[in-house]
C-alpha cells in the first residue's frame, strides 16, 4: 500500500507543478483520463464529460498546456492538492500481474488571478506495472459538484 | 415620471455606432434594465422538445436567473412553467431532469399537474370551502412557441411572434437540422455548466467574433495542426453577417465551397462516415453534396442561442458580472456514427477544460477585469467599417475578421432598451 501511495503522491505533485512530461511518461499506452459531468457513472460514449481523453487525447493536452498560448494555463495556476482515504479496491497491490484499482478522496487548492478556487472529489486509478514501475492505465475524477456550474479548470485534475 | 429601469440609463451616451461605454458591462443599473428589456421581455430560447421526448419528462431550464420547468403533459403538448408553489413559494422541482405527472411542494403538500394546475392541497377545509384549484395553478411564462423543436419563451403577454423574431436566423437553423437524414437535431447528451466571472454580452460578442481565433486559440491550432485558424485569417472568403434582430453569423460556406470537399468542414472525408453519407444521400438527394460540402451554421440567435456547428451553448446571465455558459454536442437523428464523434470531438473542445472553450472562458473573465480600469473607457467597434457592404439579400456583410456582428448585436440592443412601449 505504501507503495502505491508513493505513486499517487508522485502523480499527484508532477500535476501540481505542472511538470507535463513527468506526468504524461506516468501513463500507459492506453491510458485514459475521464472527469465525467452530471454524475459518476454516466457512460461516456453517449453523454457529455468535462473530460474525457484517451492516450492520443492526453499527448495533444500535454502538448497544448506546454504551448505559451495556453492563455487558461498561462500564468499555470498555483496548485497543491491532498490525497487521502486510500484504498485498494481491486486487484493486486504488489503488481504481480494484474491491475490494481485504487481510490483516493482529493482536496486541491487553485490560485490564479481570478481567485482562489478549492475543488474536491473522488479519484479511481487503474494502477499497472509496466518494467516494474507503476504506470496509469486510467484516471478517472469524481468531483462532488460536477452537476453544477464548474469555473474553468485547465489544469491537470 | 417613470419607474422603468431602462429608462435611467443614458443609452445614446454609451452605445454610438463604433464604440460602446464600459459602463455596459459593470453597472447594475444596466443589468436591471436588461432583465427588465431584454430577458423579461424578449423571445429567449429556452430548452429543446427531445430534452422531454416522452410524456410526462421535465428538464429545469432558465430565463436569464429565472428557474423554468419545461413539461411534456401526458398529451405531449409542451409547458413552461415557473418553479415557484404558488401557496408559500417554496420551490416545487428539484431534480435537473425527470419524468413525472406531478410536482408536489414539500413545504405543505401542494401538488400540480405537469401542465401546471392546481390537482391538491391537504386540509382543504381549511380554506372554508373555497374552491382554490382555478386561480392557483403555477406560474406560465406568458409566450412559448417552438422552431424546429427549439422551445422559446418570452415573458412578455404580447409582442413580436417568434417568426417575427427569428426573422433570418430561421433559415440558418433550418441549415442545421438539414444535416441530419431525417430533418431533426437531438439534444440528448445531457449539458456541461461553465461559469465565468463575466458580463454576458462578453460571451455574446465573442461568439461571432472572427477577429480572435487565431489569438486566442493559437496553442491548440499548433498543437493538432489545425486549419480552422485559417478560415479566421486575413485572405479568408468567409463572411460575418448581420442577420437583423441581433442575430448574426460567421458564414464559412465561401471556403468551404471554395475547397468543395464533402465534410471537410467538420474535418473529415464521407470514407470516414459511410453510414452518414449514404443515409444523407438516400435523404437529400442531388442535394445531399451541396449540405455536405457547405456545412453547419456557426450563428448567434439574441439574445442566447449559439449554434456553433456540432454544439449549442446556451447563454445563462446570473448577475451582472456572472454569466453561465451551457453547452451540448449536436446528435442528429439517423446518423449515430456522425453523433459519436460530434460528442466526442465537443468533450474536447467545450466546457471548463475545453480544448478552445477554457481559453476563450479566460479571455471573458480577463476583459471584465479590464472594463473596470478607468481609461479609456471605450471599447472600440470600428473593424471592417469601411468594407461593409450588402448581400444579395439585403444584410450587412463584412470580412471574416470584421466587427460587423458586434455593431449589430449592439444596434439591436440599443433599440430594445430605449424603446418606448
Amino acid at each position: 500500500v505504501t507503495e502505491v501511495e508513493q505513486f499517487l503522491f508522485l502523480e499527484a505533485r508532477l500535476a501540481d507543478e505542472g511538470d507535463y512530461d513527468g506526468w504524461e511518461a506516468l501513463w500507459t499506452d492506453d491510458g485514459v483520463y475521464w472527469i465525467p459531468a452530471n454524475g459518476d457513472d454516466i457512460d461516456p460514449t453517449s453523454q457529455m464529460s468535462i473530460l474525457f481523453d484517451n492516450r492520443s487525447r492526453i499527448a495533444l493536452r500535454v502538448r497544448q498546456l506546454k504551448h505559451e498560448k495556453r492563455h487558461s494555463q498561462n500564468p499555470k495556476s498555483r496548485l497543491r492538492r491532498i490525497l487521502g482515504n486510500v484504498e485498494i479496491l481491486e486487484g493486486d497491490p504488489s503488481g504481480a500481474g494484474e491491475d490494481a484499482v485504487v481510490g483516493a478522496n482529493f482536496i486541491v487548492y487553485e490560485s490564479r488571478e481570478r481567485g482562489t478556487t478549492i475543488w474536491g472529489g473522488r479519484t479511481e486509478y487503474r494502477l499497472r506495472r509496466v518494467d516494474g514501475a507503476w504506470r496509469m492505465a486510467r484516471k478517472k475524477v469524481m468531483l462532488v459538484d460536477n452537476d453544477r456550474p464548474l469555473a474553468t479548470l485547465a489544469f491537470i485534475v | 415620471m417613470s419607474t422603468s429601469p431602462a429608462a435611467t440609463v443614458p443609452w445614446d451616451r454609451l452605445i454610438e455606432p463604433d464604440r460602446v461605454h464600459s459602463s455596459l458591462y459593470t453597472d447594475p443599473a444596466v443589468w436591471e434594465a436588461e432583465l427588465e428589456r431584454i430577458w423579461y421581455r424578449t423571445w429567449v430560447y429556452v430548452g429543446h422538445e427531445s430534452e422531454v421526448p416522452e410524456p410526462n419528462d421535465y428538464v429545469l431550464k432558465s430565463i436569464g436567473p429565472q428557474p423554468v420547468i419545461m413539461s411534456r403533459d401526458r398529451q405531449g403538448e409542451i409547458h413552461l412553467l415557473l418553479n415557484r408553489c404558488s401557496h408559500r413559494a417554496n420551490l416545487v422541482c428539484d431534480a435537473p431532469k425527470g419524468n413525472s405527472s406531478a410536482f408536489r411542494c414539500p413545504y405543505h403538500g401542494w401538488t400540480f399537474a405537469n401542465t401546471g394546475a392546481l390537482l391538491g392541497y391537504p386540509f382543504s377545509s381549511g380554506y372554508g370551502g373555497r374552491e382554490l384549484k382555478s386561480e392557483l395553478g403555477l406560474a406560465r411564462v406568458p409566450r412559448m412557441d417552438s422552431y424546429q423543436g427549439f422551445v422559446f419563451g418570452s415573458f412578455a403577454p404580447d409582442g413580436p411572434s417568434l417568426a417575427e423574431h427569428l426573422g433570418a436566423a430561421a433559415g440558418e437553423i433550418d441549415r442545421l437540422v438539414r444535416l441530419s437524414p431525417e430533418g431533426r437535431v437531438q439534444l440528448s447528451a445531457g449539458w456541461l455548466q461553465h461559469k465565468v466571472r463575466a458580463n454576458w454580452k462578453m460571451l455574446l460578442e465573442n461568439e461571432t467574433d472572427g477577429y480572435h481565433p487565431q489569438f486566442v486559440h493559437a496553442s491548440i491550432f499548433a498543437v493538432a495542426d489545425s486549419g480552422i485558424g485559417e478560415l479566421y485569417g486575413e485572405k479568408s472568403t468567409a463572411v460575418c453577417r448581420d442577420l437583423g434582430g441581433g442575430h448574426t453569423e460567421n458564414d464559412l460556406r465561401p471556403e468551404f465551397r471554395r475547397l468543395g470537399e464533402p465534410l471537410r468542414w467538420f474535418g473529415t472525408t464521407p470514407e470516414r462516415l459511410p453510414d452518414y453519407v449514404t443515409r444523407m444521400r438516400a435523404a437529400y438527394g442531388d442535394d445531399a453534396e451541396r449540405i455536405l460540402v457547405e456545412g453547419s451554421p456557426h450563428v448567434m440567435i439574441f439574445p442566447n442561442l449559439f449554434i456553433a456547428e456540432i454544439q449549442i451553448f446556451v447563454l445563462q446571465p446570473v448577475a451582472v458580472d456572472e454569466t453561465v455558459q451551457h453547452v451540448t454536442a449536436i446528435q442528429f437523428a439517423g446518423a449515430p456514427d456522425f453523433n459519436r464523434r460530434m460528442l466526442q470531438q465537443t468533450i474536447g473542445s467545450v466546457g471548463p477544460a475545453g480544448f478552445l472553450l477554457a481559453d476563450d472562458s479566460e479571455m471573458y473573465e480577463r476583459n471584465q477585469r479590464g472594463v473596470q480600469v478607468r481609461r479609456p473607457e471605450w471599447l472600440v467597434l470600428k473593424r471592417g467599417l469601411h468594407r461593409e457592404r450588402l448581400d444579395e439579400c439585403g444584410h450587412t456583410v463584412g470580412d471574416a475578421t470584421d466587427e460587423v456582428p458586434m455593431r449589430a448585436m449592439w444596434a439591436h440592443y440599443r433599440s430594445l432598451m430605449e424603446d418606448r412601449r
